[in-house]
């Protein structure tokens, strides 16, 4: 079952044309990878889908419903979650704060907390500390963390493993693993190993296209397509 | 060497780092004054200066760190804050001169509250009307603003006239208390503790409510907060609400503290207020009441040393912070 199609989405950022024509459907259950160059339109690709940006035309259809109009808010409330590239950590927030902040109730449900404690001790031993003064690896953990607070169908994460220790992306590509069983989850990755250990469907966006589309088995085996599509010096 | 200054960075950290600044500029002032009784005076005049400041700022404040809103016309809830609690308490004057605190205390917080309420209201007009077609530009916030400043100005002119309006205190609060050589003015303890009293409660809302951690957040990082699921726009509203009615509140006490207004006040006043905020570091209410004591405390010092430079000491005072923390002394991001 697709549980997120994009339809020829077209997004300007201010004066500038950057995505000219994105389809994809992303099916229910595992993980769907997002490869491309730097530059190409992943990460507006990710911010049209939660809304941060406004395609037209075009369209986003969350479980079958037109969502491409709604606010961002109302977006994340349908069930769709996202760690952006940055992280959007608030600092001056505890690690708690960060994590309450995210439920809806504002009160933690223990059995969810726990479990994210077991996935990522650090946000457990740090829980009062302020999370600037966290590493960039625990920012990350934490990020993931919010978005799996509260059940979530989606979840959109960019680029998790950029500029993170090898041993903390093993952990990271667990805890993926582990939350996809429950959670669908659109990844965003320039981390062509890690990517392909997790995704079972893919797609390439080149220049604010779709370049190519399938399955992470069939891609990952065509190292001439990879060449054309993700090395550097195309 | 470098050690050295490490350490003592580190000491003074850890002793309060910055939040010491007012301490040092009244200690270097008592050194340059000399007769304490006149530094005490000025201490108090100060501080009085500094909360009503504060309260001021600290609207324009969570405005711009919350939704980047340039409001130029902010100064126009302090002046209609202070020509309303000042129509207010004279309609009272019955009440005021009443030898009954009780009597004195209602017409004073019938005063400000009609302020406030005006705030609340007009704060959510503006709002709605002004701000709301202009969100992410600032080039028109600035001009749009300014225009809705001139309008309220014109306002206030319209229904007072242009001469100088007196403003009656209540009886409790007029005079002095005398502790040896040195007087200290009833009215501006009170300003100060009430200033204190509206700090600690903001304090405590932003830092103990739910609300309160979705606007520290929203200050952080608006997006961040829409993408867990929260309609920032909505609750700028009630920020902006909250600032402007802190604003007339702001204006009403310092109509007591004149004792004589024009429609020129909240004008005057802004110049201060927007160095205020821009010294405490934008969208952190601790940074503003720090930026507001600081220029009330240099304010009065320069005031009584060298009249002629009283002006230009907060702009001095601005630049000269700004060059050592670009981004105020305690800004909400880190
Ligand atoms: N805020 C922006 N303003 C102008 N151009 C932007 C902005 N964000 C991204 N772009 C441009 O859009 C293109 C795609 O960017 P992005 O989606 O961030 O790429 P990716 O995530 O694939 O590296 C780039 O050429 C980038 O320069
Ligand atoms: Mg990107």
């Amino acid at each position: 079952m697709t549980l997120l199609s994009i339809r020829n989405m077209k997004t300007d950022i201010g004066q500038y044309a950057v995505l000219h024509d994105i389809s994809f459907d992303v099916p229910e259950g595992g993980v769907f990878v997002l490869l491309g160059r730097n530059g190409a339109g992943k990460t507006t690709t990710l911010r049209s889908i939660m809304g941060l940006w406004k395609p037209s035309p075009g369209s986003v259809l969350f479980k079958g419903e037109d969502i491409t109009s709604h606010h961002t808010a109302d977006i994340a409330r349908k069930g769709i979650a996202y760690v952006p590239e940055n992280m959007g950590i608030f600092g001056t927030l505890t690690v708690d704060e960060n994590l309450i902040l995210a439920t809806t109730s504002g009160r933690f449900d223990p059995a969810r907390l726990a479990r994210i404690h077991a996935l990522f001790p650090a946000l457990e031993q740090f829980r009062d500390k302020q999370a600037w003064s966290l590493s960039g690896g625990q920012k990350q953990m934490l990020s993931v963390a919010r978005a799996i607070i509260e059940p979530r169908a989606l979840i959109l994460i960019d680029e998790p493993t950029k500029g993170l220790a090898p041993s903390i992306v093993d952990a990271m590509a667990g805890a993926f693993r582990e939350i996809a069983q429950t959670t669908t989850i659109l990844l965003v990755e320039q981390n062509f190993t890690f990517a392909r250990s997790l995704g079972r469907d893919m797609a390439v966006i080149d220049d604010g296209r779709v370049a190519h589309s399938g399955s992470m088995e069939d891609f990952a085996a065509d190292t001439a397509l990879q060449d054309r599509l993700l090395s550097l010096s195309a | 060497m470098n050690a050295l200054t490490e350490t003592l960075g580190q000491k003074l950290g850890r002793a309060g780092g910055v939040n010491l600044l007012p301490l040092v500029v009244a200690a270097v002032a008592f050194v340059l004054i000399g007769a304490p009784s006149s530094w005490v005076t000025l201490t108090v005049a100060g501080l009085a200066m500094g909360m009503m400041l504060f309260l001021m700022a600290s609207g324009l404040s969570l405005v711009f760190g919350l939704m980047d809103v340039l409001n130029f016309g902010h100064s126009a809830f302090v002046s209609f804050g202070a020509f309303i609690s000042a129509t207010v308490l004279a309609g009272l004057g019955g009440w005021l001169t009443a030898d009954s605190w009780v009597l004195n205390s209602l017409a004073l917080a019938a005063a400000y509250l009609a302020a406030i309420c005006f705030g609340l209201v007009a704060g959510w007009f503006f709002e709605t009307v002004i701000i709301k077609p202009v969100y992410r530009d600032h080039l028109r916030q600035i001009l749009i603003t300014i225009g809705a400043m001139i309008v309220a100005e014109q306002t206030i002119l319209a229904f007072w006239g242009g001469t100088p309006l007196s403003v009656a205190r209540p009886n409790f609060l007029e005079g002095s208390w005398i502790i040896g050589d040195v007087s200290i003015e009833i009215y501006r303890a009170f300003a100060f503790a009430l200033g204190a009293v509206v700090f600690i409660m903001l304090y405590l809302v932003l830092n103990r409510t739910r609300i309160g951690l979705l606007i520290r957040a929203g200050v952080e990082n608006r997006e961040m907060v829409e993408a867990l699921g929260f309609r920032v726009d909505r609750l700028f509203v009630g920020v902006f609400m909250l600032g402007s009615a802190l604003a007339a509140l702001g204006g009403a006490m310092w109509a007591g503290y004149e004792t004589l207004i024009t429609p020129a006040l909240g004008g005057q006043l802004m110049i201060v207020v927007f160095i205020v905020v821009i010294i405490g570091g934008l969208g952190s209410i601790e940074g503003t009441l720090l930026g507001a004591i600081l220029v009330g405390l240099m304010t009065n010092y320069i005031g009584f040393l060298a009249p002629k430079l009283a002006l230009a000491s907060n702009m001095i005072l601005m630049v000269a912070i700004l060059l050592w923390r670009p981004n105020g002394l305690r800004p909400a991001v880190k």
